[in-house]
Order: C-alpha cells, then structure tokens, then sequence
C-alpha cells in the first residue's frame, strides 16, 4: 500500500498526547487561507511512500514515543483524502501497540471507514468556524460532512479533542464560538477544545512556493481575545485550553 | 549567628542515632548515606520560600554585580598569593549569614593563585586595570616555578605547533586544571582529626616499600594532604568553627562541608571546582535535626539557601580572552542530585528538593551546576519538580544515571560537566579537546593547516583529486588521527606530570581514597562536522577547491547527504564509528600514573572558537562558523525534532566516551506542549525515553527566541536569563555577541 506524504517529524504535546511521530500527508480539498502548510496542498508535491517503509521509520522512535507517553499522528493535509492508506497506517500502528491519533478537518470524515476510526485511539477535529458563510469563504469547503462527522464520533464514542484556530476577524465571532461551544457540549465525546491562536509562521512558505499569503496583514490574536474564546468554551462545561 | 562553637563534643555525640558500623571503622561517606538516609517520595508542596534574612543576605551581594559585570572584576586581591589561610576571614552580612566563609576577606574580591601560571595571573590583573605586585612577580619568576613553566619546559616543538594552530586546545597548562572533587562531605562526617589520622596511616603504609620515584611521590603527596588538613582547621577556626571534629549538627554539617569547599577553592583556580553529591549526605543531617526538634522546614531551607549564596560567589581571577572561550566566568560548582542506589531505592531526598528550590528562592543562576542525575526510576514527584525548574528556569541539566550507576556505583558525581567519579575514590587528568573537524583538513591536506598553511603533522600525502574519494580520505584521516591521539596523550603527560609537581590539590586529593583511581580524560570536538562532512563524501559528491599552493581551501557539494542528528543510521554510524575509533587509538597510548583512558564529547561553549580557527569543510560549513556545541547536530540539519536528534545522540557509546557525551536542547515551550500545565509531564516524558534510549546528558533549554533577541538589545533586562550550553549554564548576557548569535540559530525545536 503506497500513499504520497509531504514530511514526518515528531513533536510533544501539539499533536494530541505526548511526544509523538507526526506524519504529514500530502493533499488537502481545504483552501483555509490561514494554512500554516501550504506546502502540503497537493497530492502531486509529495512523495511516494509505503506503508512497510514509513513502519520501518516509525519503529526506529518505538521505544522513545511509547515512553514518552506518545504515539503517532496522522495529520496533513488531510488524513483521509488518502483514506486507504491512512487506513492501512492506523491499522499497523494498532497492531504495532501504539497510541494512535487522526487530526482531519472532517470533510471527507465519510470517507473514514468504521474500521478505520475502531483502530483510531483520538482524533483531533479541527473545526474551522460554525459559521456556514464563514466557513466557506475561510475554507472553501462547506460545514455540514464536519459536524455530521462530529455526531458519528460521538455515536462511535471516540474520543474527540476539537481544535479551532482563532483568527481575529474571522472565527473571533462571540456568538458563532457561542454556537460552536452550545454543540459541542451535546457531544459527549469531546474531551477538550485546544483554541490555538493564529500565526504566521508559515509566511515563508508562502513565498517559496509564489502565491500570495492571504491573511498576511491580519493580525495574531491579543492574549485577552484568546482568554474570551477559551472562557466561551468553558461556560459550555467544556474543557478549554 | 555563625556556627560558633564553644565545647567540643564527643564524636558518639556528633554521630548519635545514627545507624551502620563500616562507615565508622573506615572512611566510607557512601556507607554511611545508604545506612541512614530516608528517600522522599512525594511532590515539592513541603518546600518553603526565600525568608526576609535570606532575601537580605543575597540582596546585600547581588547588589553587587552589577558593578562585577560592568568592570569585569569587583575587586582583588594583588599582593597575596592565595593558600587555604591566606586570607582574614570575611562575611556578607555577618549578623544574617547562617554559613559563612569566603574566599578572601570580602566577598567577589579574587584571589590570585600564581603556582598554576604567572602569566595567566598578570594577564589576568593587566586586563582588568590593576599592576601585577613586584614581590609576587619575584616570587614565582625566581624562586618558586609554576605549572605553566614546567610545562613549557618539557613541551615537544610538535606539541606547541598542535596548540598553537588550534588542533588540540583548552589545554590546562598555564592555570589549574581542576575537574577534580573533593568529597567535602568527609570533613562534616569525621572531622579532620579523624581524616588526618586516616591519611597517616595511608602513608605508613608505605614506610616498608622501597623509594622509588613513584613511592617517594605518593609519601610526599601524602604528607602534603595531611599538612591541608590542618591548614584547613586553622581557617575554620578563623570562623569560629573546629572541624577537627565531626559536625553535630544539620548547620555544622553544612558549615563544615562548605568550609572543606572552601579550602579547595583557596588553593585551586581549577577549571572547574565541582562540589560532587552532597544533598542526600546533608539531607541525613536535616532529617535528624528536623526529627529532633531542633530545627524547621524553613530554617533548613535557609541553610541550604545560605549554602548555595556561597557557592554562587565562588570567582577566580582569569583572562578576558578564557572567559570568551567559556562563556563568562564559570566555575563549574556542579552539585549532582538525585539517582537510584544499588538497592533500588531513590536517592532523593527532601534535600534533593531543597537544592532545586534555591532557583526560585534566590532566582536562577548558573552556579551552581545543578545535575538531576536521572533514571526513569526516580520518583515522580521529584520528576515532576525537576521538568518543572527545567522550564521554568533553565538551569538544570540531566546525566543518565541508569549508565553511570553500573561503571562508577551510586555515590557518582558529576565533575565539571558530564565526567563521572565515584566521590572520593577517582579522580581525572582533565584534558580538554582535540578538533576532529580541523583534523579531517588536515587529512585532505597531507598535515597542513587550511589557515596558515603550516605544515604540522610529519608529512603526509595530500590527497590530490578534484573530488573527495570516500576510502582515500577516511585512510588519510586514520593516519591524522594517529598522529593526533599520540601528540595529544604526549602532551597530557606533560601537563599532568607539572601540575603534579607544580600545583598539586592538596586539600582535595586529602579528601580522597588512597590509592586514588586516575582517569585521563582527553575529548573530540567537532564531531558533527567531521561526521556530516564524511557522509557528504559518502553519499553525495564533494568536490575540492585549491588556492595556487594546492591547499584545499573550499568544498562544493553535489547532491543530498544524510546528516547525524536525524536518527538515520547512514550518518550516524559514522559518528559511532569515529568515537570509538578515536577512543582505541588514545588507549594505544601509554597516560601518566597508569591513568585510565577515556574521553568526553563536550565543547562547553568552546565550539564557537573552534569554529572561528577551522576553515571551510565538506559539509557545507563556511570557515569561522561555529561548530555545534558538544556531541550536538550541526545547526539547522536536524530535520525532524528534538527526538529523532536525541536518538542520534543516543546511539554513541558511553563505554568509548566515559568522561560524557553531552546534548544541548533547546525548545520552545510551546514546543512541550499547547497546555502548560502538561509541559512538564512530557519534559519527564522526553527524559525517559531519551536515558532509556542510552542518551547520557541533556541540557534543557525551553526559551523563546523573541527573548533572547530582546536580551541581546537590552542585556540590563535580563541579568538572570540563564541558559544551558553543552553541559553547563551560563548567563546569557555575559556572552559574546557571536555566542549569543549562536545560541539563537541553534535549532529551536518546536519553534512552529
């Protein structure tokens, strides 16, 4: 089974629990104008890998991430554009005994099979507005395959940890993180909601690759915005940090 | 309030409720640790804070650095070479000071200590504004020889060729060199009475041998350490205190001990003058103390505060140009800290604790060199603490005890950086570095330096393609570093040899085992250079740029190399490879005093000069660039993050790099975690995984790079910004521009 990835790395604490390896796959459906990596839009950017390779590679931090309280990720680009070989990765790592986590916008979430999500431990949903309008000019895509994607976790009792990156002037909106919060709260399957304020750290990449950087000029969030979002989050009993 | 005492109590009294018997019939400190000391097992929640008296006594000597960093010095002493009672006593605050004791008559004033070298003390005194004293220049020019003299006297012209060009650097032949620990801990536990007396009987032992050169030196040693203990309670007694017995108390246990350090740092300028382990021994102190009623939680914590404002302030008098070498003005005063004893139970204590608490109650500080010796065996709690200071203040470093415990035992401290000894019973020949990035040059250019042109090595035959043949150059570069490990053990001897004769550590050596086990520790630096430079030659194709002599001055790269510090087995073999060969060929050599060969991958924050005198190299490293610090990957070529760069860290064998192999991390806190309240669990994480791995050292720096830069424009911000640079702490404004310029294009993990 071969898939197209743009990297891997590892990293602790960002990508669900512990220090974990971090696999980045290459092509995304999304166009959010916040992405910090645009360099993983396209499927044709990536390289080919197999899933026996990237095991082989995986099992050289075996020992470090398991001790290390951590696990893999599979993040993007989305996860499950390539949703057979995501598939067969989450599937290995399973078997491997690792913690496994899927980090996915949910717009093809019905592209992940129930096999897939049974040897899926977390999965982080990142959730770009609850705005439908907003979305949509946010991402290009359109809300709804998101939060019915939501329900069917909570259906599957998963453990879901929500993600939503705070952009001043576009998902700062009291009364749609209101509506997202009031949601999310009727799920009993989230367990936390990480507002992750926006940067732009990815500008650089931006230039490399000769597109322009759209939210070049919009500023990162004040820390009191981040605190109002995270106390919106927590009035719904939700875990927010 | 000093610990003035007035009857000398019996030593039934000074070690009452006390359990064991080997440690009383012999001079056995770990012993009587293991028989009386109770391990702690819960969180930080009994620590105290800094009390009024505390927060006076290091208010009243913080006052005065500011004045110290504007001037470089605050003050010396110039007309009186320095012995361990040369000095009247001195204080801070008197009324306040619970542990007292100075290295001269006031505190940060320096001594000098010519027997190391003349010229390093009037270099030293020139550079600072004062005129080096007549009488003491007479002294040591005509009547009494220093290290530095005896050892310019016997050097080889070869080795002063290897010096001068910088292939072998760091040398410990014109000052002290130090790295040696006293277990201070001897003189609270016996008193020196009972120490003397054992050090006669040593040296009795020796009336029936034959007087060869080698007895006739270890009779004269001996008689020299017994001489240092007396010396020792005389200056003790200037204070009001008779060490001539063993302490009673948890304040004299304290006092007594730092009164031994004390004495060593009087007599020795030593590179680094480590304090060894001392926590859980004061801890059995505190504990009966604490049982008995006669002290509290905050009166413990304030001896230990106490204790650590003086360790704080220990200064030596040294060159503008050694402290650019090593970032400031270091003295290594490395405690080491925690640890799993060979029973299996943790040797933390609430001690333990109280040491790591003194970085918030006096604010952190490089000095001293707190060393979590780590096992994923340690209590959580103490984990927890220890993650916990690492981020919040950046001044501990962590040694794998898990490695170390089953070479050295459990009564190992860490001397200087990462060099193991069992406290007491080994000491090391310090031998700073060799660069092995500079001598893989010399591999393409037949032995001639790539900056001067000088040819150093004996002839060689340059190796002559347009580009780099893999097997050509590692055969040319064995023949190099055979050439350099003799020249290198060669000119240890020498040092070693003259600091024997010249400025032996008479106190501290006296707090030692005889017969002593001698390590000689020699080091590589440079190692990610050479490394990523031979997998370039590997995997890619390096072609050689000449100037009209025909010395390879530049290199260009053709195609993708796999660097160390990935955790891909193509580069980093080359790295094992390298320190295990380099460690075979210095044991082809015989040390001085059947000293046990070992080496350290270690720069300290030396990489930066090693860089400036290295031309440009093979793997894309323009000349004067600094090196990476330590057994670190080059800047910027680890790829995947602080864990796949540890594991490549991890793979070099301790058993060929026994004097340490130590690994500089810096990270973001973000890059801990989103939640700061999960950074230090995944800290403890990281550590785990990294000791159970085989990783040896890590220092953890978790720093955003918006505040370096900012500390960079307005140093007076931040006097107390303290970071970890292979395997110490330093204060981040007192490096140079281009240390602080490295330290902030070291990789930030986690930065996005």
């Amino acid at each position: 089974m071969t898939g197209r990835i743009h990297s891997w790395d590892l990293s602790t604490g960002v990508d669900g629990p512990g220090t974990r390896f971090v696999l980045f796959v290459s092509g995304c459906p999304l166009r959010c104008l916040y992405c910090a990596n645009p360099d993983t839009w396209h499927m044709r950017d990536g390289r080919e890998a197999t899933v026996d390779e990237l095991m082989a590679e995986i099992g050289k931090y075996r020992g470090f991430i398991t001790t290390a309280g951590g696990g893999i990720t599979v993040t993007g680009g989305e996860p499950l554009l390539q949703s057979a070989f995501t598939g067969a990765l989450l599937r290995r790592c399973k078997e491997a005994g690792l913690h496994t986590a899927l980090d996915t916008s949910g717009l093809l979430g019905a592209r992940a099979s129930d096999e897939l999500l049974a040897d899926t431990d977390l999965v982080l949903l990142d959730i770009k507005s609850f705005d439908i309008t907003t979305y949509k000019k946010l991402t290009g895509g359109a809300l709804a395959p998101t939060l019915s994607f939501a329900t069917r976790l909570d259906r599957l009792g998963k453990r879901v940890w929500i993600r939503y990156v705070l952009v001043p002037g576009w998902t700062d909106d009291e009364s749609a993180v209101d509506g997202l919060a009031a949601f999310l709260s009727g799920l009993g399957c989230v367990e936390r909601v990480d507002v992750l304020p926006f940067h732009k750290l990815g500008a650089a990449k931006y230039d490399a690759l000769g597109i322009p950087f759209p939210l070049r000029d919009t500023p990162i969030p004040d820390p009191a915005l981040v605190d109002r979002v995270r106390g919106q989050f927590r009035g719904h009993g939700l875990a927010a940090h | 309030m000093t610990a003035t005492v007035t009857a000398a109590p019996r030593t039934a009294d000074a070690w009452r409720q006390f359990t064991g018997s080997g440690w009383r019939e012999r001079i056995d400190v770990r012993d009587f640790i293991q028989a009386n000391y109770t391990p702690y097992e819960g969180d930080a929640a009994f620590l105290t804070g800094a009390t009024d008296r505390t927060r006076a006594v290091w208010g009243k000597v913080s006052a005065l650095f500011p004045e110290e960093r504007r001037r470089g010095v605050l003050d010396v002493d110039t007309t009186t070479p320095s012995t361990i009672t040369s000095h009247a006593p001195g204080w801070i605050d008197r009324d306040r000071e619970l542990i007292v004791g100075l290295q001269t008559d006031a505190p940060l004033k320096r001594a000098i200590m010519p027997n190391g070298g003349l010229r390093m003390v009037e270099n030293g005194l020139k550079a600072y504004g004062y005129e080096p004293d007549p009488f003491v220049t007479r002294v040591f020019d005509t009547y009494r020889k220093t290290h530095n003299a005896g050892v310019f006297d016997a050097y080889t012209p070869a080795m002063r060729a290897a010096r001068k060009v910088g292939i072998i650097t760091g040398l410990p032949d014109a000052y002290g060199r130090g790295r040696i620990i006293g277990d201070y801990r001897r003189v609270a536990l016996y008193g020196t009475d009972r120490l003397i007396e054992a050090k006669r009987a040593e040296r009795a032992g020796l009336d029936g041998r034959p007087s060869t050169a080698d007895v006739i030196r270890d009779r004269e040693e001996l008689a020299e350490q017994v001489r240092a203990l007396g010396e020792l309670t005389a200056m003790a007694a200037t204070y009001g205190c008779d060490v001539s017995r063993p302490a009673a108390t948890a304040h004299e246990a304290v006092q007594w001990l730092y009164l031994g350090y004390l004495a060593a740092v009087k007599e020795q300028n030593g590179a680094a003058m480590s304090l060894g382990r001392t926590s859980t021994f004061l801890d059995v102190y505190l504990q009966r103390d604490l049982d008995g009623g006669l002290l509290d939680e905050t009166r413990a914590q304030e001896l230990i505060d106490d204790f650590v404002i003086k360790l704080r302030i220990v200064r030596f008098l040294r060159t503008p140009e050694y402290d650019a070498l090593f970032s400031g003005d270091p003295t290594w005063v490395t405690e080491s800290i925690g640890g799993i004893g060979a029973d299996g139970r943790p040797l933390v204590t609430r001690t333990s604790f109280r040491f790591l608490q003194t970085l918030y109650n006096l604010g952190p500080a490089p000095e001293p060199n707190l060393t979590v010796l780590w096992s994923p065996r340690l209590p959580d709690g103490f984990k927890k603490f220890c993650a916990q200071a690492s981020i919040d203040t950046s001044a501990v470093q962590y040694e794998s005890d898990d490695l170390m415990r089953r070479r050295t035992g459990d009564d190992t401290a860490i001397a200087c950086c990462v060099s193991a000894m069992a406290v007491g019973r080994q000491m090391q020949f310090f031998g700073a570095r060799v660069n092995l990035a500079k001598a893989l040059l010399y591999a393409v250019n037949g032995g001639q330096d790539e900056m001067t042109g000088d040819q150093i090595t004996p002839e060689m035959p340059p190796l002559t393609g347009e580009y780099l043949d893999y097997d050509e150059l590692s055969a040319a570069y064995d023949r190099v570093l055979d050439w350099l490990a003799q020249t290198y053990v060669d000119a240890l001897n020498v040092i070693h040899y003259m600091h024997d004769k010249y400025a032996y550590e008479r106190i501290e050596m006296a707090l030692h085992d005889y017969p002593v086990h001698r390590f000689m520790a020699c080091g590589i630096a440079g190692l990610s250079v050479a490394v990523d430079s031979l997998s370039a030659v590997k995997h890619a194709r390096v072609k050689v740029f000449r100037d009209r002599t025909g010395l390879a001055v530049d290199f260009r790269t053709e195609g993708e190399f796999p660097a160390y510090g990935n955790n891909d087995d193509r580069a980093d073999s080359i790295a094992v490879d390298l320190v295990e060969s380099f460690m075979a060929k210095v044991r082809e050599h015989p040390a001085y005093r059947d000293a046990e060969h070992t080496q350290s991958v270690l720069t300290i924050t030396s990489n930066v000069v090693y860089g400036k005198h290295t031309g440009n190299t093979p793997d894309g490293r323009r000349a004067g660039q600094p090196f990476a610090p330590g057994a670190n990957p080059m800047n910027g070529r680890d790829k995947h993050g602080v864990a796949a760069s540890a594991l490549s860290v991890a793979k070099l064998p301790y058993d060929a790099a026994r004097d340490g192999i130590s690994l500089t991390t810096t990270i973001t806190p973000e890059g801990l975690g989103h939640v700061p309240g999960e950074r230090a669990g995944h800290l403890v994480g990281i550590l785990d995984a990294y000791v159970s791995a085989g990783g040896f050292h890590m220092n953890v720096n978790v720093l955003n790079r918006a505040v370096l830069e900012d500390a960079m424009e307005h140093p007076e911000k931040y006097p107390e910004l303290t970071i970890r640079v292979s395997g110490y702490a330093v204060n981040f404004v007192r490096l140079t521009r281009e240390q602080q310029l490295d330290v902030i294009s070291r990789t930030f993990h986690g930065a996005l």
